[in-house]
């Protein structure tokens, strides 16, 4: 591997350092009632929004439908995510400074099949939530679930639900793109040789 | 067919255009007589039609409607803060619309939101004569920074038990009040400095005083020897806000009436306007209206200021509360306070002249290049512009006709800059544009006058309904007026707003000011009895209000910040203090036992809100004070004596949210010495309690 690809493969490690700097996804909420609206913002370690209150908001609000009041200590994800990310961040710089094409390409696919089963766990729990409704609310709307969209917007009783990848998934997608590159030019490197070879062998 | 209709409304709207203008020519003359017509008229009969016979059209803008209407969702463009005189309070209503936005309660008991009657507010209105929960407010002065509103707080008086309040404007509410001792009608008052450096209080009513705090007890006929009036100067943290009475100026014993800061030349001297100075003791109708002219008193605050720090100072025992609201805990704290410093005048060369000014006069008013003090004599038919520079001469130049209680007294042509002649009937008041232009108020001709300062000619009227005490520009008493707008205060309504009863709403009324000719914009009911008011763009306030308090800063002894907290704990033989909280829509606990007959129960009521405009109410059956409010993070006490054994309902009285209904706990009160155990719980034990309040 080239010192630029190794410098790249870097960058993409440490480009999933924005997951500790800024929140993964937001959900946003708007009503008449609302017109600031209320975002409530999923970090890697730990549950914020917009203002500090607004986890206390989100469960008052929800408790009228029976959903489960959301508390950080209820994930398990917020303890060990951070540990993975870091984990990812320190074999990717080593993955760099090996400079083995195929740690590289390891490397990314492991980040994108964490990814991705970050979004699944993430849409498991809307659903959990949306759908683990106490017997005993106050608000009943029969055959109505309350599951927040994983992207876009939905419309729910009073409010309008957004959800978005936030900033920190940026670090996700910049490490996923970046490393890819350094797996696409090594290979370049590595192939664009035999091919060569290959045309001199047609031509001969 | 469409275009001939458009073309025939477009016609007829001109036509009417034509008539409108034509009106408009001859209202005036018109209205005059309606005027008069409409008085009569009511003399003999109700006028249960309403306004619309009135003389209403006077000087109408055309554009009225569109000149005050703020669009439903759009804010006004000032806040203005209207006293409420008897009412005790103060009324910020949003300009131009004329809305009513908030009643600050000052010196008068809340029942709407306990102030005065929850355990934290009642020593707000503690003073040395016991608790007095009503006062007469009635001037309003916003804080200032270099000679202009700053928009940080708003210091009101209290006319009747002599206090000075103040209001925090991130709040809107009252968080300070101070007694003043050796005063009485505490009326010449509040006046701040350009840097707050002092807010200055004078005392409307001379009483004599015993020189140990109180007032002596003389026969009444001693008034010229024995009675005194006084001058307080407040000292005021710049940081935040907090009073402190520095000194006093003990002053003969006339009646101080009002009271105007200098600006920049002048900005060392504050002005007050004086009557009485017969000195008369009884039937002050006849008694002080004697002499041709009484004084304004001139007082140079900043060499007053250097006297008291350089030991010419005196000091008399005393006796006056001072209260003070906690930021954090929303306790309020009196501190009674045993002394106070004083000055003589005679003692304290160059501090204080007094310069005559025709008749009784009542307001004073420093322009905003400080160097006319427009003096409005309420009985007399000049408006006398007095000149700052000349005054300067004057003292320089020893221009003296004599002295009076050793203070010096000015010659009045050396002093004069000019009188404005025939400006109305009845001065009173007057503000300032900026623009050189002064506008006074005519409380028997019923009108505003617009007059040019420098050549004290009359330039425009106009009809206000009816018999208009103060007037107010925004800024117009400071460096810097808004001239935009001029609000005047109306003391008789009759028939400009549907009857009501023998009692009516007193009357605003808002007038353009920013062209050459006064428009009338918009009539606006006010609260009671509207003296004074100020007012502020709202930019320099609304950015710095307050949404909710954290509960994290909440340092009330008995805030509880968990619903896991909650307690109810019998303290002693007769005392039980709950310890609970409110969320929507439940209060924690709601299920109280083991009270008994003629306990005293102290309500301690978290409201774990922390958003904003989510406050909830705390109400209890047969309480004999009020509800309370608790605002969110904050914690209020209500205390509740029940006389007899039953079970007693209380309830959220502040519709918080779908299920406010619902928010609504029981008290069991058993008899004396019942065997009931203290027991509180929310719902039954399967049951999910939601609403957790913790924030961190």
């Amino acid at each position: 591997m080239k010192t630029y690809q190794k410098m790249l493969m870097i960058v993409a490690a440490l480009s999933l350092g924005l997951l500790f700097m800024y929140p993964m996804w937001m959900i946003q909420l708007q009503a008449p009632q609302y017109p600031e609206g209320l975002e409530l913002h999923i970090w890697v370690n730990k549950l914020g929004g917009s203002t500090e209150g607004v986890l206390q908001n989100f469960n008052i609000l929800n408790h009228y439908i029976g959903m489960e009041p959301i508390h950080a200590d209820s994930f398990a994800e917020l303890r060990f995510m951070p540990y993975i990310v870091v984990a990812f961040m320190v074999t990717g710089v080593l993955v760099a400074l090996i400079g083995k094409r195929k740690l590289v390409l390891a490397w990314t696919v492991l980040l994108m099949l964490s990814g991705a089963a970050g979004i699944l766990d993430f849409y498991l729990w809307l659903v959990k939530f949306g759908t683990n409704l106490d017997p005993m609310a106050a608000i009943k709307v029969p055959g109505m679930t309350y599951i927040p969209p994983l992207l876009g917007s939905k419309t729910m009783l009073n409010f309008d639900a957004l959800s978005l990848p936030a900033l920190g998934s940026l670090g996700i997608f910049l490490a996923i793109t970046f490393s890819g590159l350094v797996y696409f030019f090594s290979l370049k490197d590595q192939v664009s040789k035999p091919i060569i070879k290959q045309k001199e062998v047609l031509v001969s | 067919m469409t275009n001939l209709s458009k073309t025939n409304i477009y016609t007829n709207h001109i036509f009417m255009e034509t008539l409108i203008n034509k009106f408009r020519k001859v209202a005036p003359k018109a209205a005059l007589v309606m005027a008069v017509a409409a008085g009569a008229a009511l003399q003999g009969c109700s006028n249960s039609e309403g306004g619309n016979k009135g003389a209403t059209a006077e000087g109408v803008a055309a554009d009225a409607a569109t000149a005050v209407y703020v669009a439903p969702g759009k804010h006004d463009e000032l806040y203005s803060f209207l006293s409420g005189g008897f009412n005790g309070q103060v009324s910020v209503y949003g300009l131009p619309s004329g809305r009513l936005l908030k009643i600050i309660p000052v010196f008068t008991q809340h029942g709407e939101n306990g102030y005065g009657y929850s355990e934290e507010s009642k020593a707000m209105l503690q003073t040395s004569h016991g608790f007095v929960p009503w006062d007469d407010l009635h001037h309003p002065k916003l804080s200032r920074t270099d000679g202009q509103t700053d928009g940080r707080w708003l210091f009101v008086n209290g006319n009747n038990t002599p206090r000075v309040a103040r209001i925090d404007l991130k709040t809107f509410e009252t968080v300070e009040i101070m007694e003043l001792p050796n005063s009485a009608g505490n009326h010449c008052s509040p006046y701040p400095t350009n840097n707050n450096e002092y807010v200055i209080a004078g005392t409307r009513f001379s009483v004599p005083l015993d020189m140990k705090g109180g007032t002596k007890d003389v026969s009444l006929d001693k008034y010229e020897e024995e009675f005194r009036g006084s001058i307080s100067f407040i000292k005021v943290d710049p940081e935040h806000g907090d009073m402190d009475l520095d000194f006093q100026i003990l002053v003969p014993g006339f009646d101080y009436d009002l009271a105007n800061g200098g600006k920049g030349p002048s900005e060392d001297w504050v002005f007050f306007t004086t009557y009485n100075s017969e000195k008369a003791g009884t039937l002050k109708e006849v008694g002080a209206s004697q002499n041709d002219k009484d004084y304004l008193a001139a007082v140079n605050w900043k060499l007053a200021a250097k006297y008291a720090k350089e030991g010419k100072a005196r000091e008399m025992p005393a006796n006056y509360y001072h209260n003070k609201m906690d930021e954090n805990s929303h306790i309020a704290k009196s501190t009674v306070k045993k002394k106070v410093r004083y000055l003589l005048p005679e003692e304290c060369p160059g501090m204080m002249y007094l310069l005559p000014a025709p008749k009784s006069p009542h307001g004073i008013d420093v322009d905003p290049s400080g160097e006319f003090m427009v003096v409005s004599g309420k009985l007399a038919s000049a408006i006398p512009v007095f000149s700052f520079s000349k005054m300067q001469d004057a003292i320089k130049n020893k221009k003296f006709d004599g002295e009076k209680n050793g203070i010096p007294v000015l010659q009045y042509e050396a002093v004069l800059k000019g009188e404005v002649k025939e400006p109305g009937l009845g001065p009173l008041h007057t503000e300032f544009d900026g623009k050189g232009n002064a506008y006074t108020s005519m409380f028997v001709s019923s009108e505003i006058v617009k007059w040019k300062l420098n050549e004290l000619q009359v330039v425009d009227r106009m009809p206000v309904y009816y018999s208009v005490g103060h007037l107010m520009i925004p800024g117009g008493d400071t460096k810097q007026p808004h001239g935009k707008y001029l609000v005047a205060m109306n003391k008789i309504t009759k028939d400009r707003y549907l009857p009501t009863g023998p009692e009516l709403a007193h009357s605003a009324q808002l007038i353009d000011i920013s062209g050459e000719k006064m428009k009338m914009l918009l009539d606006f009911p006010t609260v009671a009895e509207p003296h004074y008011a100020q007012a502020i763009i709202a930019s320099k306030v609304a950015p710095n209000s307050k949404k909710f308090y954290k509960l994290d800063e909440n340092s009330h002894p008995h805030a509880v910040k968990k619903e896991a907290d909650v307690s109810v704990t019998r303290e002693s033989k007769n005392r039980v203090r709950v310890k609970m909280t409110a969320i929507r829509s439940h209060m924690t606990p709601d299920n109280i036992e083991g009270i008994q007959e003629g306990d005293t129960v102290y309500f301690h009521v978290t409201n774990l809100e922390q958003d904003w405009d989510v406050p909830h109410g705390f109400a209890v059956m047969g309480a004999n004070n009020a509800e309370t409010l608790i605002m969110p993070g904050a914690t209020q006490t209500l205390k509740w004596i029940p006389k007899k054994a039953g079970v007693y309902p209380f309830y959220c009285t502040d519709f918080c949210s779908a299920l406010h209904q619902e928010m609504q706990g029981y008290i069991r009160v058993s008899p004396k010495g019942s065997n009931v155990p203290i027991s509180f719980s929310t719902g039954k034990k399967k049951q999910n309690i939601p609403g957790v309040a913790s924030t961190k």
